[in-house]
Protein backbone atom coordinates (compact mmCIF):
# COMPACT_ATOMS: atom_id res chain seq x y z
CA UNK A 1 0.00 0.00 0.00
CA UNK A 2 1.47 3.37 -0.97
CA UNK A 3 1.80 6.19 1.50
CA UNK A 4 -0.96 8.16 -0.27
CA UNK A 5 -3.39 5.27 0.12
CA UNK A 6 -2.67 4.70 3.80
CA UNK A 7 -5.77 5.59 5.84
CA UNK A 8 -3.70 7.79 8.16
CA UNK A 9 -2.13 9.70 5.27
CA UNK A 10 -5.54 10.09 3.64
CA UNK A 11 -7.12 11.46 6.82
CA UNK A 12 -7.69 15.20 7.20
CA UNK A 13 -9.31 17.19 9.95
CA UNK A 14 -12.11 18.00 7.50
CA UNK A 15 -13.27 14.42 8.18
CA UNK A 16 -14.21 15.58 11.68
CA UNK A 17 -16.84 18.00 10.43
CA UNK A 18 -16.13 20.54 13.17
CA UNK A 19 -14.10 23.73 13.25
CA UNK A 20 -10.92 23.60 15.35
CA UNK A 21 -10.33 26.24 18.00
CA UNK A 22 -6.94 27.49 19.17
CA UNK A 23 -6.45 26.52 22.82
CA UNK A 24 -3.95 27.64 25.45
CA UNK A 25 -0.97 25.31 25.90
CA UNK A 26 -0.42 24.13 29.47
CA UNK A 27 3.09 24.32 30.94
CA UNK A 28 4.83 22.11 33.48
CA UNK A 29 4.41 21.70 36.42
CA UNK A 30 0.68 21.49 35.65
CA UNK A 31 -0.49 18.15 37.15
CA UNK A 32 -2.31 17.16 33.94
CA UNK A 33 1.09 16.79 32.26
CA UNK A 34 2.18 14.22 34.83
CA UNK A 35 -1.03 12.18 34.89
CA UNK A 36 -1.72 9.19 32.59
CA UNK A 37 -4.56 10.02 30.22
CA UNK A 38 -7.91 8.21 29.97
CA UNK A 39 -9.00 6.28 26.89
CA UNK A 40 -11.40 8.14 24.60
CA UNK A 41 -14.29 7.17 22.35
CA UNK A 42 -13.06 8.25 18.89
CA UNK A 43 -16.64 8.71 17.64
CA UNK A 44 -17.72 10.93 20.52
CA UNK A 45 -18.41 14.50 19.44
CA UNK A 46 -16.23 15.89 22.25
CA UNK A 47 -13.31 13.76 21.03
CA UNK A 48 -13.79 15.01 17.47
CA UNK A 49 -13.90 18.62 18.65
CA UNK A 50 -10.76 18.15 20.74
CA UNK A 51 -9.01 16.52 17.77
CA UNK A 52 -9.85 19.52 15.61
CA UNK A 53 -8.73 21.88 18.38
CA UNK A 54 -5.36 20.11 18.70
CA UNK A 55 -4.72 20.42 14.97
CA UNK A 56 -5.75 24.09 14.97
CA UNK A 57 -3.49 24.85 17.95
CA UNK A 58 -0.57 22.95 16.42
CA UNK A 59 -0.96 24.89 13.17
CA UNK A 60 -0.69 28.31 14.81
CA UNK A 61 2.24 27.36 17.08
CA UNK A 62 5.63 28.14 15.50
CA UNK A 63 7.75 25.03 14.94
CA UNK A 64 5.14 22.75 16.52
CA UNK A 65 5.05 19.29 14.92
CA UNK A 66 2.79 17.60 17.45
CA UNK A 67 0.42 18.32 20.30
CA UNK A 68 -1.16 16.00 22.85
CA UNK A 69 -4.43 16.50 24.71
CA UNK A 70 -2.74 16.86 28.13
CA UNK A 71 -0.87 19.86 26.69
CA UNK A 72 -4.18 21.68 26.36
CA UNK A 73 -5.27 20.54 29.80
CA UNK A 74 -7.30 17.45 28.87
CA UNK A 75 -6.02 14.18 30.32
CA UNK A 76 -6.96 11.77 27.54
CA UNK A 77 -5.15 9.55 25.00
CA UNK A 78 -5.36 11.82 21.98
CA UNK A 79 -2.70 13.64 19.99
CA UNK A 80 -1.98 15.12 16.60
CA UNK A 81 1.25 15.23 14.61
CA UNK A 82 2.47 16.72 11.37
CA UNK A 83 6.18 16.43 10.63
CA UNK A 84 5.81 16.78 6.87
CA UNK A 85 7.77 20.06 6.71
CA UNK A 86 10.58 19.12 9.08
CA UNK A 87 14.05 18.65 7.57
CA UNK A 88 14.80 15.53 9.64
CA UNK A 89 11.69 13.75 8.39
CA UNK A 90 12.02 10.67 6.19
CA UNK A 91 8.76 8.74 6.20
CA UNK A 92 5.67 10.79 7.08
CA UNK A 93 1.88 10.52 6.95
CA UNK A 94 0.94 14.21 6.81
CA UNK A 95 -1.37 15.65 9.44
CA UNK A 96 -3.19 13.08 11.53
CA UNK A 97 -4.73 12.49 14.93
CA UNK A 98 -4.61 9.23 16.86
CA UNK A 99 -6.82 8.11 19.72
CA UNK A 100 -5.75 5.51 22.29
CA UNK A 101 -2.41 4.97 20.54
CA UNK A 102 0.04 2.34 21.70
CA UNK A 103 3.47 1.21 20.59
CA UNK A 104 3.44 -2.16 18.84
CA UNK A 105 7.11 -2.43 17.89
CA UNK A 106 10.15 -0.22 18.26
CA UNK A 107 13.86 -0.54 17.61
CA UNK A 108 17.10 1.28 16.81
CA UNK A 109 17.52 3.87 19.55
CA UNK A 110 19.11 7.18 18.69
CA UNK A 111 19.75 10.20 20.87
CA UNK A 112 18.56 13.67 19.87
CA UNK A 113 17.85 16.97 21.59
CA UNK A 114 14.18 17.74 22.14
CA UNK A 115 12.21 20.78 23.13
CA UNK A 116 8.55 21.01 24.08
CA UNK A 117 5.96 23.80 24.26
CA UNK A 118 5.00 22.58 27.72
CA UNK A 119 8.59 22.86 29.00
CA UNK A 120 9.59 26.04 27.19
CA UNK A 121 12.76 26.91 29.10
CA UNK A 122 14.57 23.57 28.88
CA UNK A 123 15.79 21.19 26.21
CA UNK A 124 17.13 17.70 26.68
CA UNK A 125 18.87 14.79 25.03
CA UNK A 126 16.51 11.83 24.72
CA UNK A 127 17.14 8.35 23.33
CA UNK A 128 14.19 7.06 21.31
CA UNK A 129 13.62 4.31 18.77
CA UNK A 130 13.90 5.38 15.14
CA UNK A 131 11.93 2.44 13.77
CA UNK A 132 8.38 2.35 15.05
CA UNK A 133 5.02 0.68 14.64
CA UNK A 134 2.10 2.37 16.44
CA UNK A 135 -1.54 1.28 16.60
CA UNK A 136 -4.40 3.67 17.30
CA UNK A 137 -7.81 4.84 16.18
CA UNK A 138 -8.78 7.70 13.89
CA UNK A 139 -11.10 10.26 15.44
CA UNK A 140 -14.46 10.44 13.70
CA UNK A 141 -14.73 6.94 12.28
CA UNK A 142 -12.91 5.12 15.07
CA UNK A 143 -11.12 3.07 12.41
CA UNK A 144 -8.19 1.16 13.89
CA UNK A 145 -4.97 1.97 12.04
CA UNK A 146 -1.36 0.88 12.22
CA UNK A 147 1.36 3.42 11.45
CA UNK A 148 4.79 2.17 10.46
CA UNK A 149 7.32 4.96 10.39
CA UNK A 150 10.87 6.02 11.17
CA UNK A 151 13.23 8.88 12.00
CA UNK A 152 11.61 12.15 13.01
CA UNK A 153 7.99 11.01 12.71
CA UNK A 154 8.82 8.11 15.04
CA UNK A 155 10.34 10.53 17.55
CA UNK A 156 7.34 12.85 17.32
CA UNK A 157 4.87 9.99 17.82
CA UNK A 158 6.78 8.69 20.83
CA UNK A 159 7.00 12.18 22.33
CA UNK A 160 3.21 12.59 22.01
CA UNK A 161 2.45 9.07 23.25
CA UNK A 162 4.60 9.90 26.27
CA UNK A 163 2.52 13.05 26.89
CA UNK A 164 -0.61 10.91 26.86
CA UNK A 165 1.03 8.62 29.44
CA UNK A 166 1.88 11.56 31.70
CA UNK A 167 5.55 11.67 30.74
CA UNK A 168 7.62 14.64 29.60
CA UNK A 169 10.90 14.50 27.68
CA UNK A 170 12.68 15.32 30.94
CA UNK A 171 11.46 11.92 32.21
CA UNK A 172 13.47 10.34 29.38
CA UNK A 173 16.68 12.38 29.74
CA UNK A 174 19.67 10.47 28.42
CA UNK A 175 21.74 11.21 31.51
CA UNK A 176 22.30 13.40 34.54
CA UNK A 177 23.77 16.18 32.41
CA UNK A 178 21.38 15.81 29.49
CA UNK A 179 19.04 18.72 30.36
CA UNK A 180 19.96 22.23 29.23
CA UNK A 181 18.65 25.77 29.55
CA UNK A 182 16.99 26.74 26.27
CA UNK A 183 19.01 29.36 24.42
CA UNK A 184 16.87 30.06 21.39
CA UNK A 185 13.10 30.35 21.13
CA UNK A 186 11.00 30.03 18.01
CA UNK B 1 16.16 36.34 50.40
CA UNK B 2 19.78 35.79 49.36
CA UNK B 3 21.56 33.41 47.01
CA UNK B 4 24.44 31.27 48.24
CA UNK B 5 26.98 29.27 46.24
CA UNK B 6 28.11 26.16 48.09
CA UNK B 7 30.82 23.71 47.09
CA UNK B 8 31.43 20.30 48.60
CA UNK B 9 34.64 18.57 47.51
CA UNK B 10 36.55 15.54 48.68
CA UNK B 11 36.54 11.80 49.27
CA UNK B 12 33.44 10.13 47.85
CA UNK B 13 31.15 8.02 50.01
CA UNK B 14 27.43 7.18 49.97
CA UNK B 15 25.13 9.75 51.60
CA UNK B 16 26.98 13.01 51.02
CA UNK B 17 24.20 14.54 48.91
CA UNK B 18 21.47 13.37 51.26
CA UNK B 19 23.28 14.83 54.25
CA UNK B 20 24.12 18.12 52.52
CA UNK B 21 20.68 18.75 51.09
CA UNK B 22 19.00 17.63 54.31
CA UNK B 23 20.95 20.17 56.31
CA UNK B 24 20.17 22.90 53.75
CA UNK B 25 16.47 22.00 53.81
CA UNK B 26 16.63 22.25 57.59
CA UNK B 27 17.59 25.89 57.16
CA UNK B 28 14.68 26.46 54.79
CA UNK B 29 16.98 26.90 51.80
CA UNK B 30 15.71 26.11 48.30
CA UNK B 31 18.12 24.43 45.86
CA UNK B 32 17.90 26.49 42.69
CA UNK B 33 20.63 24.79 40.68
CA UNK B 34 23.11 22.06 41.38
CA UNK B 35 25.71 19.95 39.66
CA UNK B 36 27.54 16.95 41.03
CA UNK B 37 29.99 14.56 39.51
CA UNK B 38 32.99 12.45 40.38
CA UNK B 39 36.31 13.89 39.21
CA UNK B 40 38.94 11.16 39.20
CA UNK B 41 36.81 9.52 41.90
CA UNK B 42 36.63 12.65 44.05
CA UNK B 43 33.20 13.96 45.00
CA UNK B 44 32.56 17.42 43.51
CA UNK B 45 29.28 19.25 44.00
CA UNK B 46 28.30 22.85 43.46
CA UNK B 47 24.96 24.21 44.63
CA UNK B 48 23.22 27.53 44.36
CA UNK B 49 20.46 27.88 46.92
CA UNK B 50 18.16 30.65 48.05
CA UNK B 51 16.84 31.48 51.48
CA UNK B 52 17.06 33.79 54.41
CA UNK B 53 19.94 32.01 56.20
CA UNK B 54 23.32 33.74 56.33
CA UNK B 55 26.63 32.34 55.09
CA UNK B 56 27.67 31.78 58.70
CA UNK B 57 24.51 29.84 59.51
CA UNK B 58 24.96 27.65 56.43
CA UNK B 59 28.63 27.05 57.24
CA UNK B 60 27.67 26.03 60.76
CA UNK B 61 24.97 23.68 59.53
CA UNK B 62 27.31 22.01 57.03
CA UNK B 63 30.33 21.87 59.34
CA UNK B 64 29.67 18.25 60.44
CA UNK B 65 30.24 17.17 56.83
CA UNK B 66 33.85 18.26 57.11
CA UNK B 67 34.46 17.00 60.64
CA UNK B 68 36.47 13.95 59.61
CA UNK B 69 38.61 15.94 57.18
CA UNK B 70 37.50 14.02 54.10
CA UNK B 71 35.36 16.83 52.68
CA UNK B 72 35.87 20.56 52.17
CA UNK B 73 32.81 22.81 52.23
CA UNK B 74 32.72 26.44 51.15
CA UNK B 75 29.79 28.87 51.31
CA UNK B 76 29.62 32.26 49.66
CA UNK B 77 26.78 34.68 49.07
CA UNK B 78 26.44 35.51 45.39
CA UNK B 79 24.41 38.11 43.50
CA UNK B 80 21.49 37.17 41.30
CA UNK B 81 22.80 36.95 37.75
CA UNK B 82 20.73 38.31 34.89
CA UNK B 83 19.99 35.87 32.11
CA UNK B 84 22.49 36.03 29.27
CA UNK B 85 21.51 38.20 26.34
CA UNK B 86 19.87 36.30 23.50
CA UNK B 87 20.77 36.23 19.85
CA UNK B 88 23.56 33.67 20.06
CA UNK B 89 23.45 30.11 18.81
CA UNK B 90 24.10 26.92 20.79
CA UNK B 91 26.89 24.54 19.72
CA UNK B 92 28.48 21.37 21.01
CA UNK B 93 32.25 20.98 20.80
CA UNK B 94 33.84 17.55 21.09
CA UNK B 95 37.60 17.06 21.21
CA UNK B 96 39.41 13.77 21.67
CA UNK B 97 42.87 12.44 21.20
CA UNK B 98 46.08 11.40 22.86
CA UNK B 99 46.60 13.00 26.24
CA UNK B 100 48.98 15.93 26.47
CA UNK B 101 49.02 19.21 28.34
CA UNK B 102 47.29 22.24 26.85
CA UNK B 103 44.50 20.61 24.89
CA UNK B 104 41.69 22.41 26.73
CA UNK B 105 43.39 25.78 26.95
CA UNK B 106 44.43 25.82 23.31
CA UNK B 107 41.04 24.80 21.98
CA UNK B 108 38.86 26.98 24.20
CA UNK B 109 41.06 29.98 23.43
CA UNK B 110 39.55 29.89 19.94
CA UNK B 111 36.07 30.08 21.47
CA UNK B 112 37.04 32.97 23.75
CA UNK B 113 38.68 34.78 20.83
CA UNK B 114 35.28 35.29 19.15
CA UNK B 115 33.43 36.07 22.37
CA UNK B 116 31.91 32.61 22.63
CA UNK B 117 30.72 31.53 26.06
CA UNK B 118 31.16 27.99 27.39
CA UNK B 119 28.06 27.09 29.39
CA UNK B 120 28.87 23.48 30.22
CA UNK B 121 32.11 21.55 29.99
CA UNK B 122 33.27 18.06 30.81
CA UNK B 123 36.71 16.60 30.34
CA UNK B 124 37.68 13.00 30.95
CA UNK B 125 40.96 11.16 30.84
CA UNK B 126 40.54 7.45 30.14
CA UNK B 127 43.85 5.69 29.72
CA UNK B 128 45.70 7.67 27.09
CA UNK B 129 42.49 9.09 25.61
CA UNK B 130 41.64 12.66 26.51
CA UNK B 131 38.06 13.81 25.87
CA UNK B 132 36.44 17.23 26.06
CA UNK B 133 32.74 17.94 25.50
CA UNK B 134 31.50 21.51 25.82
CA UNK B 135 28.25 23.40 25.30
CA UNK B 136 28.99 26.75 23.70
CA UNK B 137 27.05 29.91 22.89
CA UNK B 138 28.44 31.66 19.84
CA UNK B 139 27.42 35.32 19.61
CA UNK B 140 25.27 36.57 16.77
CA UNK B 141 27.41 37.63 13.83
CA UNK B 142 30.15 35.09 14.43
CA UNK B 143 30.81 32.77 11.49
CA UNK B 144 30.69 29.22 12.91
CA UNK B 145 32.56 27.89 9.89
CA UNK B 146 35.47 30.25 10.66
CA UNK B 147 35.44 29.20 14.32
CA UNK B 148 35.39 25.57 13.25
CA UNK B 149 38.31 26.16 10.89
CA UNK B 150 40.31 27.81 13.67
CA UNK B 151 39.55 24.94 16.03
CA UNK B 152 40.51 22.40 13.38
CA UNK B 153 43.83 24.15 12.84
CA UNK B 154 44.64 24.14 16.56
CA UNK B 155 43.42 20.56 16.91
CA UNK B 156 45.60 19.48 14.03
CA UNK B 157 48.60 21.06 15.69
CA UNK B 158 47.81 19.19 18.90
CA UNK B 159 47.23 15.93 17.07
CA UNK B 160 43.65 15.62 18.32
CA UNK B 161 40.27 15.43 16.58
CA UNK B 162 37.62 18.14 17.06
CA UNK B 163 33.98 18.41 16.04
CA UNK B 164 31.81 21.52 16.30
CA UNK B 165 28.12 20.90 15.66
CA UNK B 166 24.96 22.92 16.18
CA UNK B 167 22.94 21.93 19.22
CA UNK B 168 19.57 23.19 18.01
CA UNK B 169 16.78 21.27 19.70
CA UNK B 170 13.84 19.88 17.74
CA UNK B 171 10.53 21.11 19.12
CA UNK B 172 7.97 18.35 19.37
Amino acid sequence: MSEEQHPVAAWTEADLGVEGRVLDVVRAPAPVLSTPGERVDPTDLATMQLAADLVATMRVSPGCVGLAAPQVGVGVLLFCVDVSAHPKTRTHHGTFVLCNAEVVESSRNEKAREGCMSVPDLTGDVKRPTRLVVRGQLPGTGEEVTVTTDAFEARALLHEIDHCAGLLFVDRAAGAHAIYARKTYL
Amino acid sequence: MTLHAITVLGHDRPGIIAETTGRLAGLGLNLEDSSMTLLRGHFAMTLVCAGSATDAEIEAALAPLADDGSLTVTVREVPTEDAAAGGGTPWVLTVHGGDRTGIVSSIVEEIARVGGNITDLTTRLAGDLYLLVAEIDLPAGVDPAAVDAAIQQVASGLGVGATLREAEADDL
